[in-house]
């Protein structure tokens, strides 16, 4: 680590900086140690003061928390509470921590008892519906993905040390679909999710011939209407829509509206 | 023009002569899922990759000169301040093997404003004055409105254009080297036959056309409808995902960012192609959006390519080729757009 970090001459805080994570994966805190070639200017860029995955020493003040997970049970509400309370800026990290993520599939079933004793059996754990994050505390910002794409937290960290506006692409992944001048795959009669979901993965999936599940939540003004529309002329049931809209989270409230057409937005979650 | 004629067999050593260059050409990529073939322009290292009877490119020829996607320029901190370094990204010329006249007329549309305009676009120029095109004449598809836009042939912009007439090809020759070229393989000058085979094969093939728009003072019209409902229900349908944008061979519209390394000692300059039907085409500092409704985006993409482009160039900035109908999921095509607007639906 250099002494003092400096950007055009001026010199710059060096950002403390910790990772946390609830009920998660923590995929998207090993994206982050993934990459070796940037990890050392990463490293070098913020001042790292509790990183699980990659140290084992702590503190408790820092002006950044990155929370990867959603919350599960009322611990973590807890701990959540605290970390927003040491930090000046808290990140939800990953599809997780904005939508609930994977974890909030778990919500869709109406009985939770019968969901706790498929899954645990005789040995029940404390549990409850799945949350995001911003269900509880303020979130300042969000990085979308499940998991995020490195090359993304690496650009919005340097952004937030040298004081650039954060910008997140409004439009859906269509758009770095074709830039990447792939065949629709809707032509190849698969479905996707990709004209209502936020880019800024580079087409990921689609890129690899696999439709887009919508992990990154809807995109701005996304026209969920017409992709239904499109998803049956192609020949997909309102069963393959749903499969897709509920499994990160972010499409909540559109699988709700598919499921009683009447109601537009249910109150689906009992806040606790 | 000078116009030659040669057996079929002689376009492999066509190739040959000129695969000491880098060649681009239309390739199959497989099927769709209703068995129909679909073609991509791509690299090709072999004669026999080369699909010349391809009906049409999913996406146009336009990534070869104007990228998706470009570095414009990096910078780096030095002990004595800074550099700026600036790589227009041209490394070698570029064979074309193999372009309908719409993708042709495209170019030389992108050119008005690319590379005759004022302040002439290094990038595209150096990209466009190396590239040698052999274009190829073609068979109209379902989508295919070229002759509507008056770009179902190409009268320049090109080297050499090859037509079909059985067992030979019959060439026009448009520069120098594409005459020299040819001088080496062996052709001759086209018999009186060969003559009005060619004008019948041109005058069959403009009688196969099944979509159409009417262009008549469509200028004059689209200022008339500006206020139209039809703009609304099409916005409707709208996934404001620039898919349309981004296969049409002649949008040029692109944002540039500016982002600083992770090491905070080198930056880069990049363009990306953008698309006016994207919901954030419009907006500015400060966060207000000039066209917040995909109705009034979707709008003006027609106004730029049927009204705004013709009042200054004389021309329109849509070459027919369809691409954007066919690839569109919510089924928007021009010839429907521009028929309703006209009242015509
Ligand atoms: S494959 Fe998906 S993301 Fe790509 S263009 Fe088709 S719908 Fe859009
Ligand atoms: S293509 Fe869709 S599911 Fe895949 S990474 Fe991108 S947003 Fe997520
Ligand atoms: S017209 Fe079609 S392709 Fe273009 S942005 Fe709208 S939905 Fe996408
Ligand atoms: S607007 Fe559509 S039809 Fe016209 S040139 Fe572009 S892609 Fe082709
Ligand atoms: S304004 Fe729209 S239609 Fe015109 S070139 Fe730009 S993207 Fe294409």
């Amino acid at each position: 680590m250099s002494p003092q970090l400096s950007y055009l001459g001026v010199p710059l805080a060096r950002p403390k900086v910790g990772f946390f994570e609830l009920s998660s994966c923590e995929g998207c805190q090993l994206q982050l140690l993934n990459n070796e070639a940037t990890l050392l200017d990463f490293l070098n860029l913020v001042e790292i003061v509790n990183f699980r995955e990659g140290m084992s020493e702590r503190a408790d003040t820092y002006d950044i928390a990155f929370v990867e997970g959603s919350v599960t049970r009322k611990d973590e509400i807890a701990r959540l509470t605290a970390i927003r309370k040491n930090a000046k800026i808290l990140v939800a990290l990953g599809s997780c921590a904005c939508f609930g993520g994977v974890n909030q599939l778990k919500n869709r079933f109406r009985d939770l008892d019968w969901v706790k004793k498929e899954v645990y059996g005789d040995f029940p754990i404390e549990t409850m519906e799945v949350h995001p994050l911003k269900d509880f505390v303020q979130v300042d910002l969000e990085i979308f993905g499940c998991p995020i794409k490195k090359e993304e937290v690496e650009r919005i960290v340097t952004d937030l040390v040298v004081g650039k506006a954060v910008h997140h692409p409004e439009y859906p992944v269509c758009m770095e679909c074709k830039a990447n001048e792939n065949i629709c795959l809707f032509e190849l009669g698969e479905p996707c999710l990709g004209p209502i979901t936020r880019a800024g993965c580079d087409s990921w999936c689609t890129s690899n011939r696999r439709g887009c599940w919508g992990c990154r939540g809807p995109a701005e003004g996304a026209n969920f209407k017409q992709l239904e529309e499109i998803m049956h002329t192609y020949g997909f049931s309102s069963e393959t829509i749903l499969d897709r809209l509920e499994c990160f989270g972010g499409f909540a409230s559109f699988a709700d509206a598919v499921r009683s057409p009447n109601k537009k937005t249910p109150a689906r979650r009992k806040k606790s | 023009m000078i116009f030659k004629v040669f057996k079929k067999q002689e376009l492999a050593r066509l190739y040959e002569l000129l695969a000491v260059n880098v060649i681009v050409g239309p390739v199959a990529k497989g099927n769709d899922r209703n068995g129909k073939p679909l073609y991509d322009f791509d690299v090709v290292y072999d004669f026999d990759e080369l699909a010349l009877d391809y009906t049409q490119t999913v996406h146009s020829p336009k990534r070869f000169v104007l990228p998706y996607q470009e570095t414009l320029s990096t910078f780096a901190i030095t002990r004595e301040g800074w550099e700026k370094h600036v790589d227009i990204n041209v490394y070698r010329p570029l064979v074309f093997f193999g372009m309908h006249a719409c993708d042709i007329n495209a170019l030389n549309k992108l050119d008005l404003v690319l590379a005759q305009s004022t302040y002439p676009n290094p990038y595209y120029m150096g990209k466009r004055k190396n590239l040698f095109i052999i274009g190829i004449d073609c068979n109209p598809e379902p989508q295919c409105f070229c002759r509507s836009m008056g770009t179902d042939s190409a009268i320049h912009g090109f080297d050499l254009f090859l037509t079909d007439l059985g067992g030979k090809y019959f060439a026009e020759i448009l520069s120098a080297t594409a005459f020299d070229l040819l001088s080496q393989i062996k052709c001759t000058d086209p018999s009186a036959k060969e003559l009005a085979l060619y004008k019948h094969t041109t005058k069959e093939k403009s009688t196969r056309y099944t979509a159409t728009v009417d262009t008549s003072d469509l200028t004059k019209i689209l200022d008339l409808e500006f206020e139209s409902t039809a703009w609304d229900a099409w916005g409707e349908k709208c996934l404001s995902c620039g898919t349309c944008a981004n296969v049409c061979p002649t949008c040029y519209c692109y944002g540039v960012e500016e982002h600083v390394d992770l090491d905070l000692q080198h930056a880069n300059k990049t363009k990306s192609l953008h698309s006016c039907n994207l919901i954030d085409f419009a907006k500015v500092a400060g966060g207000h959006n000039f066209r917040p409704t995909s109705a009034s985006r979707l709008k003006y993409r027609y106004y730029h390519k049927h009204r705004g482009f013709v009042e200054a160039f004389e021309e329109s900035l849509c070459v027919g080729c369809g691409r954007c109908g066919a690839a569109c999921l919510a089924d928007i095509t021009p010839p429907a757009v521009i028929a309703s607007v006209r009242g015509k639906e």
